[in-house]
């Protein structure tokens, strides 16, 4: 190679020739990038499940106390009732010191629908759903590896990092909220 | 081995004529006559159960996949019409969900000899790095296929596996969504699952391929861990056919026979019950583990208190291994002549029992029933969190500081010259005298 280089380089060709093979490389991994990223990007979530991105929830269904799963985006969505003594209990917790992810319950909830809580229902750790009412600290617990969340969903012990995820979600009226 | 010369002869008119044009015939008859050390014991047998275990996956999962429907809403039915309505269809589901069983046995021991034998070292560093890539193509490919029939602890188990990659910082969520191809697991996850899970066992062929070449050209490794001299090679080498096809034929039916008490009187020993509930994306299941042969590597993720370190952790068990022949210090190979290397190769192995049965269990639960414990950190002292922890430290030290040390400090046993020394009284050499003549008579 570098003889040819030596040879050639006189007259001028190798440094020609270096530039055409650079080039053609260069088009061809530019090209073979261009071919390959429809193929990966195939795998995102398609238009159709894109679309299913927003929902409407009756709030009068929720008695005090109670909880009512529902399913957006092929995930269980929390929207629960809390009783006074659940967020009497939340707000005593606010600057608890064992808060992985310090979050007040106020930001949390909807100015003026403190009692509701709409959290997403998948363990921030590994994504199980967590049974309400089993925990330490009055709220969820995670059977599959033991993270425990207060009744504001925020994360207290355990593995998980974070609090449960409120999503993007506003009051249309006084009983209807929109998720998504 | 590499210095193998052909002693193929075309006999009849159409072996000539193939023979010129693609020597498809010589390559067998070449492979047939490898010469192999003679001292091969039955460790040695579990490469050829596993070549099978790979045949018998792909023929009863290419007959599967001409029942099976990879939908969300048809893939548990149909998977119970295979079952119930198929003809014969309840045996081949029962082979190729017990199969992958036997197929992680027969690879657990096949590297536990490559182990405790030494085979990873040089020349067959390659051998073994290939046969760590064909580990963990298994791993993704059982994980995969048990996705597949949509049940309660599929769908949770690729919920819990894959929330894995959303734990990677900052790509990991973007990515998570590319892999399921949606916010949650969902149709489009189940097909893209069932489609990988029909391709990788090819990958794993093709890879099997280049272990076998790798193999071939670096020669066999044996009990003794020498390599066999050339002018030792006619006395310490026998043809593979027929001394080794009848000696793996002979395990080959020694497991078969394991396989079919399990096919046959329990095929469900190995499975969970609640893969018989069709998933609910609503409802965890109370108690999610994974297949048994998983659960070892389950354990280090739970061991470590942080989510992204416990993923890392776990990769990186499985990552040592690749790594393996540069942290082994020692020259000798086997573990016949390293004493003191082998008591910390028997803790591996019941260390790497325990992280499996670790895995099984709750981690809070206590190991000791109602033995007086106190908190240490975040658990118990006297719970499976703080065993796990302790063997993991153990899996972790054998490669990365026991290895490196004991090759170092220990002082190995004398290894015999020759692999006939240590069973023939003047290391063979009466007994290979009279080997020409026998060859003469056969003449």
């Amino acid at each position: 190679m570098a003889e040819s280089v030596v040879t050639e380089g006189e007259g001028g060709d190798a440094t020609r020739r270096d530039f055409i093979h650079i080039a053609a490389g260069a088009a061809a991994v530019g090209a073979g990038v261009m071919a390959v990223w429809p193929l990966i990007n195939q795998m995102n979530p398609a238009a159709d499940t894109l679309a299913l991105a927003s929902i409407e929830f009756d709030m009068t269904k929720v008695q005090e106390g109670q909880q009512v799963v529902i399913k957006w985006q092929g995930k269980p969505v929390f929207v629960r009732y809390r009783t006074p003594a659940e967020l009497q209990r939340v707000i005593a917790d606010n600057n608890a010191r064992d808060l992985k992810e310090p979050q007040t319950d106020a930001e949390r909830t909807k100015p003026g629908h403190e009692p509701y809580l709409v959290v997403l229902g998948n363990c921030t750790h590994l994504g199980c759903i967590p049974t309400f009412g089993t925990g330490d600290f009055g709220g969820w617990f995670c059977p599959c590896h033991g993270s425990h969340y207060d009744a504001s969903g925020r994360i207290r012990k355990g593995p998980a990092p974070l609090n449960l995820v409120v999503p993007e979600y506003e009051f249309l009226s006084d009983t209807r909220i929109k998720i998504g | 081995m590499s210095a193998h010369e052909s002693t193929y002869v075309p006999k009849t008119g159409i072996e000539k004529w193939l023979d010129t044009r693609l020597p498809i015939v010589r390559f067998g008859a070449d492979y047939m006559s490898l010469p192999t050390p003679r001292n091969l014991n039955y460790w040695w047998t579990f490469g050829g159960i596993l070549a099978l275990c790979l045949v018998i996956q792909i023929a009863t999962g290419v007959i599967l996949a001409m029942h099976y429907v990879p939908n969300t809403e048809l893939a548990f039915a149909s998977v119970e019409r295979i079952m119930r309505d198929v003809n014969g269809g309840d045996l081949i589901r029962y082979t190729h969900a017990n199969g992958a069983s036997m197929f992680f046995i027969a690879v657990y021991l096949h590297m536990l000899r490559g182990l405790y034998y030494g085979s990873y070292k040089a020349p067959r560093e390659m051998i073994w790095i290939v046969g760590c890539l064909i580990f963990f193509l298994m791993i993704a490919t059982a994980f995969l296929g048990y996705v597949l029939p949509w049940g309660q602890m599929s769908y949770w188990g690729a919920e819990v596996i894959t929330n894995l990659i959303g734990a990677i910082p900052v790509v990991g969520e973007p990515v998570l969504i590319w892999l399921r191809g949606g916010p949650a697991i969902d149709n489009a996850t189940l097909n893209r699952f069932f489609s990988l899970h029909y391709l990788l066992p090819f990958v794993i062929a093709g890879c099997v391929v280049l272990h076998l070449w790798a193999l071939h050209h670096a020669g066999q490794n044996n009990p003794v861990g020498i390599l066999i001299p050339k002018d030792r090679l006619k006395k310490d080498t026998v043809p593979f056919h027929p001394y080794f096809t009848v000696k793996d034929g002979f395990a080959i039916v020694l497991f078969l026979i394991l396989f079919a008490i399990f096919v046959f009187f329990m095929p469900n020993a190995l499975g969970h019950a609640d893969n018989y509930i069709p998933a609910n994306p609503l409802v965890t299941p109370a108690h999610i583990v994974p297949e048994w042969y998983m659960l070892p590597f389950y354990a280090i993720l739970r061991a470590i208190p942080d989510k992204f370190g416990g993923v890392v952790a776990m990769f990186a068990a499985i990552g040592v291994l690749f790594v393996l022949p540069w942290l082994d210090t020692s020259k000798v190979r086997s573990m016949r002549y390293r004493p003191a290397m082998r008591t910390f190769f028997v803790i591996f192995v019941l260390v790497g029992l325990g992280l499996g049965w670790c895995g099984a269990q709750l981690p809070d639960a206590p190991v000791v029933p109602g033995m007086p414990s106190f908190q240490l950190f975040d658990g118990q002292l006297n719970s499976y969190l703080w065993l796990t922890r302790l063997f993991t430290a153990y899996y972790f030290a054998f490669f990365l500081i026991i290895m490196p040390i004991v090759g170092l400090k220990e002082t190995p046993l004398p290894i015999p010259a020759t692999i006939s020394e240590p069973v023939l009284p003047g290391g063979g050499d009466a007994m290979t005298a009279a080997a020409p003549a026998s060859a003469e008579k056969k003449g």
